[in-house]
């Protein structure tokens, strides 16, 4: 065994250097960085796009681009924002942290989990180009909504074989996640002592198995549509429109918890560390996880109350969608049992947890009155809409890997990032996103349909403000990569143990952590 | 951050103060459109209150609870009982939310005893208004002005047109104090059909045809747009319906009975 050991310890001599490295690693925390840096990158992109829309938004009338183009840019800031910025993001912290967190040595399945990542920027280029073609990008909307869709360009077949790729990535990646948790825990971790990252992402891998593929049988049927003569979804051959968007939201649905429960794992994990307390209700943090992941197979159609489904339809997906605030309370609240009694200090992870947990929910309340069918009526479709999701995508979301990287970042680099710059980039942050997102529930209330490049007069005043806010948190975002980068020229200084209140496996091993994270497994008790 | 919470409040408080600066839904002209006003503000309300008292916690810990105070941490962390008070207490909350919900969720759907049917066809990008009963029909789409306002690199003011993007060439003429039903249906793609003021939306689908019902109970202008991506146009197929008094209703059909199909035909 240990001869074993030290050949596989011989072989870090032998890796390839410079860019070779990077595209043969199966090195849990290369390929976590990659994913990360890719997400980062994708952040930016469709970062700019979403300014290019809001740049076209700060008055009516069309100033910047046509019509054509800014449905094109609707579309792919949200591909890329959700399969390319926020799933690496996950995956990324996911192979960081899950082998560490669990006192393994690596991924279970270490070269697929190169595989998985390597899809990725090949399926972005693809999808990237279209914007390119002659007849522009996809133009429909991320939800890909036939008959619409099937109008499209030549960026169709394109697009949904990039979709196909990222599906199959993210698949892979949560077959690696579902044997590495599954298989190679520390001796006495059992599964109810697990840390609750690691729970949340368990359940977030099930959850990517059982929705990827039907996402793939959709867009399948899209092109088949398209391009082999069947009519699944057209009326005129005898298909059914409506049957694409049951599929999608199927899909659709699940994909929005892909999105927020790692991140419910992450604020689990912060806010005790910054608490000095242990979470609260641990084990009902885990049944409330997995009683979200089941709810939100049940849910789907509540994306669609207006396509005129059966009463009996429609109240059952009322009350279904409505049940999910109980599980989402009891986290909540057991973040701010956590917190009660507790002895708090607020550096930047906690600063964003805190955001996370106050805007998030502002953004469940949203959606607590978007289930209401009758209200719905009114809702859907419009920027109230708009700005239900990016509540809880943007100051959730993305706020949780945001606190996540500033947490983690003394252990994998085992350096120290400046703490007041990171207060301040927390505040700009949280200011601007709230003055991009907060006037959108305004205007959408007052009547302003999602998805226009242009509006009415009446909606000027919020649509401005909305716009300078995202100039603003686009700004921001610029402080955030100059950290990292400050960060990274530093000396090694950082403690093992880099927070106070911190708790978990990682914290035992060295800052930066060993390429192998636990070569001989640590006993938990 | 709580802070927010309270701002919504006292805006929505005070919208008849903001004459631009429109920051909640409008109260409806229709029964359907009334009740979705009412059960919004209602379910509003309760949210602000859970978010006051669970924020107001929060923040009480956050200022209290903190090590610069000298708090020394508890060491309770769970409790079955709280678990389950706040399992029940929402549970309860949520269905005193669904029992209204549900019952204008049905007034909503029922669209029997109607007295006369319009049926609207949604196109890329216009409407199309065939009015069952009465024979008339015809198409409705962005007026002149608007249409070239919008174009870009257009030089015009959109503030100086009328009605900017809210205009279309031809109305929809209703009766008030009536039961309307519409039929929703569409020709080439997914569009939704919205006037706030009178109805909540419902999507015109092709190869479908969804059903809607209104009751106007005030003679006016309303506006609306259509409210499902459908394509580069989306954003500029308005819709205006004009509610009048019955006999007024009366002397408009007979007035474009046949007629305007013969303008389009032509
Ligand atoms: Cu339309």
């Amino acid at each position: 065994m240990s001869t074993n050991i030290d050949h596989i310890k011989e072989e870090h001599h032998h890796q390839p250097s410079g860019l070779m490295r990077w595209i043969t690693t199966t090195n849990h925390k290369d390929i976590g960085s990659l994913y990360l840096w890719f997400s980062l990158l994708m952040f930016f992109i469709g970062g700019f796009m979403a300014l290019i829309i809001r740049a076209e938004l700060f008055q009516p009338g069309l100033q910047l681009v046509v019509p054509g183009f800014f449905n094109q840019m609707t579309t792919m800031h949200a591909l890329i924002m959700i399969f390319g910025a926020l799933m690496p993001a996950f995956v990324g912290l996911a192979n960081w942290q899950l082998p560490m967190m669990i006192g393994a040595p690596d991924m279970a399945l270490p070269r697929l989990n190169n595989w998985s990542f390597w899809i990725l920027p090949f399926a972005f280029a693809m999808l990237i180009s279209t914007l390119f073609f002659e007849s522009g990008g996809p133009a429909a909307g991320w939800t890909l909504y036939p008959p619409l869709s099937l109008q499209g360009g030549n960026s169709m077949p394109f697009v949904i074989f990039s979709l196909h790729l990222l599906g199959a990535s993210s698949i892979l990646g949560a077959i690696n996640v579902i044997a590495t948790i599954l298989n190679m825990r520390a001796p006495g971790m059992t599964l109810m002592k697990m840390p609750i990252f690691v729970w949340t992402w368990l359940i977030t891998a099930f959850l990517l198995i059982a929705a990827m593929p039907v996402l793939a049988g959709a867009i399948t049927m899209l092109l088949t549509d398209r391009f082999y003569g069947t009519s699944f979804f057209t009326a005129a051959g005898g298909g059914d429109p409506v049957l694409f968007q049951h599929i999608f939201w199927f899909f659709g649905h699940p994909e929005v918890y892909i999105l927020i429960l790692p991140a419910f794992g992450i604020i689990s994990t912060i806010i005790p560390a910054f608490s000095r307390k242990k979470l609260f209700g641990y084990d009902s943090m885990v049944y409330a996880t997995a009683s979200i992941a089941l709810l939100s197979f049940i849910v789907w159609a509540h994306h669609m109350f207006t396509v005129g489904m059966p009463l009996a339809g429609e109240i059952f997906f009322m009350f279904t969608t409505m049940l999910i605030a109980v599980p989402t309370g009891v986290k909540v609240f057991n973040w701010v049992a956590t917190m009660w009694k507790g002895s708090m200090t607020f550096e930047t992870p906690m600063l964003f947890s805190l955001a996370f947990i106050i805007l998030f929910t502002i953004g469940g309340f949203s959606g607590l009155m978007l289930a209401i069918t009758p209200a719905d009526f009114q809702y859907h479709d419009t920027y109230f809409v708009v700005a239900h999701f990016h509540y809880v995508l943007v100051p959730g979301a993305i706020f949780a890997v945001i606190a996540a990287v500033y947490y983690w970042l003394p252990k994998w680099t085992g350096k120290m990032y400046n703490e007041t710059l990171g207060k301040v980039h927390f505040w700009m942050t949280t200011v601007f996103v709230n003055i991009t997102f907060f006037p959108m529930h305004f205007v959408g209330l007052a009547g302003m349909p999602r998805r226009i490049p242009d509006y009415a007069v009446q909606f000027t005043d919020f649509n401005m403000i909305a716009s300078v806010g995202a100039f603003g948190f686009g700004l921001s975002q610029l402080l955030f990569v100059y950290i990292l980068f400050q960060t990274l020229r530093q000396p090694v200084t950082a403690a093992d143990k880099s927070w106070e209140g911190a708790e978990g496996l990682e914290w035992t091993l060295p800052s930066p952590a060993p390429y192998h994270s636990f070569d001989t497994p640590p006993k938990v008790d | 951050m709580n802070r927010l919470s309270i701002l919504l409040i006292i805006m929505m408080s005070s919208v008849s103060s903001f004459a631009d600066w429109e920051v909640n839904m409008p109260r409806g002209v229709s029964p359907t459109a009334n009740a979705a006003y009412d059960l919004h503000m209602l379910i509003f309300y309760i949210t602000v209150v859970i978010g006051i008292i669970v924020f107001g916690v929060m923040f009480y810990s956050i200022f209290h609870h903190r090590k610069s105070k000298g708090a020394k941490p508890a060491s309770f962390h769970e409790s079955t009982t709280v678990e389950i008070i706040w399992t029940v207490i929402p549970f309860v909350i949520l269905v005193g939310m669904a029992v209204p919900a549900t019952k204008t969720l049905i007034m909503m759907e029922d669209t029997r005893d109607s007295e006369i049917t319009l049926k609207v066809t949604g196109y890329q990008w216009m409407w199309k208004y065939d009015y069952v009963e009465d024979n008339v029909s015809f198409f409705s789409k962005l007026d002149n002005k608007s249409n070239e306002a919008r174009q870009l690199g257009s030089k015009i003011d959109v503030n100086k047109v009328d009605n900017y993007l809210l205009n279309v060439d031809n109305e929809v003429v209703l009766p008030t104090d009536t039961k309307v039903r519409i039929l929703l249906t569409a020709s080439d793609v997914i569009h939704a059909w919205w006037v706030p003021e009178i109805t909540g939306k419902k999507d015109a689908i092709p190869g479908y045809i969804n059903e809607l019902w209104v009751d106007i109970k005030k003679p006016g202008v309303y506006r609306g747009q259509c409210t499902e991506l459908c394509g580069k146009d989306h954003g500029f197929m308005p819709i205006v319906v004009r509610a009048v008094p019955r006999q007024e209703y009366v002397k408009w059909v007979s007035l474009n009975q046949k007629n305007r199909v013969a303008d389009k035909s032509e």
